[in-house]
């Protein structure tokens, strides 16, 4: 498939002056550790210019090894600037650990994320349990920085560590009748304090689901690192999914089981408010949530007298890439 | 203690060491949030937290001015009539930074955002609803407004229950998951309207 990179849009476009102007300054701070990026491996401190009192996460030796080696893959990245470090581990939903943006970072540091191992089953020819080592031998990681669009109408741009999830899909062979992939977060109500909650909305364990050709598509990435190091407890680790057409809750974390299906999987948000969330969850600045605008987005980190309010694009920017996914379909039934 | 509270009241330095106190106290919320807004201490998203701080302090200033009528009938707790009047302005107060930090902060004053979240969602126009109905209470809140409404002031400020209804609805439809929050106020209104009920129908 011909991957056509979709143009990126110059902060200076989307941004007042007297805003860009204000970047400027981390962007120096960006421009040293990108550099470095450029000429290959490099301990993720120096590549980002990260804060040496920054809480870091190293992960498992193997993994850390291959992190290390992983390579950006310009073509399908983002020149956007990245969301700060410390908010992209330290502001996001996880409602496994707490309904509020801190609550994941504050609750999930205990979370055992190794050794760890994922369940495939359903419609495909080599079933099993594999654990994660496994599933990552001959696997070469790469970086992709994508934009995040979260339902809640903000966004972020991460830099994560990963591998396309159709190279995973083909080596267990899934049969003539996979339609669909389910993926199944962790259930562990002991390490998981928001799974204990009486007063929560959503059924556990959390469930998300892509169609096939939305899992081959080359800009699917299983993530199992972030800025150059392994995925913090906080963000999903040890294996997330990222679909970065999406919206933010599609990009599943934590994932014990991937199952091949011939039925749509019933997603997690869609089986707690279908009104609200549907199965495809596609970016879309004209299709609004029944509560909210999806027109704009509030790009993170925001500062208070320039919240950084920018127009939302179709399928988050990636139309380029996957509008072909859906076309002939009515994007606003099929939300 | 709730005696000498009384007492203390009957005491002209008493009666503004107190005030003073529940008017700087109520300031308390705003000075702490400022001051976390100075000091970049709000993440990555300083502009959600705000406003989700401001509304529910609103929402508490409201509630605790409706706690003052049965309040004020348990023993020796008079004295908190004397700051029905405070606690509602402070709700209004509130309101009135909760709403201008979303057009300043979230929606950056663009007229476009403005008009669309002003008609289009229904949450934003209860919550508006709510705050516009707060706004006559507050203009006739004045000894000079009680005297010339006479009658009419105690049934224009039963309006203040509508607004109740209306801040509580504005709330619940916010919530996308875990509703303990929503629920606890929720019982706590019920039972501040529920009571007057009861008061009516006894």
């Amino acid at each position: 498939m011909l991957i056509r990179k979709a143009p990126d849009i110059a902060p200076s476009e989307i941004t007042p002056e007297s805003v860009y102007r204000q970047r400027r300054q981390f962007m120096k701070g960006l421009a040293a550790g990108g550099a470095l990026l450029a000429s290959g491996p490099a301990s993720a401190l120096a590549r980002y210019a990260l804060d040496e009192e920054q809480v870091r996460y190293p992960g498992p030796d193997w993994l850390q090894q291959k992190i290390r080696a992983a390579q950006q893959n310009a073509a399908l990245s983002t020149t956007e600037k990245l969301a700060p470090y410390e908010h992209v581990t330290g502001y996001n939903n996880f409602y496994e650990f707490g309904l509020g943006k801190n609550d994941p970072r504050a609750y999930a540091q205990d979370f055992k994320t190794d050794p760890w191992s994922v369940e495939i089953s359903g419609e495909v020819h080599r079933p099993g349990t594999y654990q994660l080592e496994d599933i990552l031998k001959g696997v070469d990681l790469e970086e992709r920085i994508y934009r995040l669009r979260c339902v809640e109408a903000w966004s972020m741009v991460i830099p994560w560590v990963g591998f396309s999830l159709a190279s995973l899909i083909k080596r267990f062979e899934p049969t003539g009748n996979a339609r669909y992939v389910e993926f199944t977060t962790l259930h562990d109500p002991k390490q998981m304090p928001g799974q204990r909650s009486r007063f929560g909305t959503i059924d556990w364990p959390y469930v998300e689901g892509l169609r096939m050709d939305e899992a081959m598509h080359p800009l699917t990435l299983l993530a199992v690192g972030v800025y150059g190091d392994a995925l913090p407890p906080q963000n999903g680790a040890p294996l997330r999914l990222v679909v970065p057409w999406k919206y933010g809750f599609k990009s599943i974390k934590s994932i014990v089981k991937i199952r091949f299906t011939e039925q749509m999987p019933v997603n997690s948000w869609q089986r707690t408010a279908p009104r609200e969330y549907g199965f495809y969850a596609n970016v879309n600045p004209a299709v609004d949530h029944p509560r909210w605008s999806q027109a704009t987005e509030r790009r993170l980190p925001s500062s208070l007298f320039s919240p950084n309010i920018i127009d939302t694009q179709p399928f988050n920017g990636y139309a380029d890439q996957v509008a072909d996914l859906y076309s002939g379909m009515d994007l606003r039934k099929w939300y | 203690m709730v005696l000498s509270l009384n007492a203390l009241h009957r005491h002209p330095w008493g009666r503004w060491l107190f005030w003073a106190l529940m008017f700087g106290g109520s300031l308390l919320p705003l000075g702490w949030i400022t001051l976390q807004a100075v000091q970049q201490q709000l993440g990555a998203d300083p502009a959600q937290v705000i406003v989700t701080f401001l509304g529910i302090w609103a929402l508490r200033f409201l509630w605790v001015s409706l706690a003052v009528t049965p309040l004020r009938r348990l023993p020796g707790m008079s004295w908190v009539m004397r700051y029905r009047r405070m606690l509602g302005l402070y709700a209004l107060f509130y309101a009135s930074l909760h709403l201008l930090a979303v057009a300043t902060f979230i929606l950056g004053w663009r007229p476009d955002l403005l008009l669309r979240e002003l008609t289009e969602r229904p949450y934003i126009i209860v919550g508006f609803t709510a705050w516009v109905l707060l706004l006559p209470l507050a203009l006739t809140s004045t000894k000079g407004w009680q005297r010339r409404l006479g009658k009419r002031w105690k049934q224009l400020h039963a309006l203040v229950y509508p607004a109740s209804l209306l801040v509580m609805l504005h709330f619940a439809w916010l919530i996308r998951a875990g509703y303990l929050e929503v629920l606890i106020y929720a019982l706590i209104l019920a039972f501040l309207l529920g009571y007057r009920l009861y008061l009516k129908l006894r």
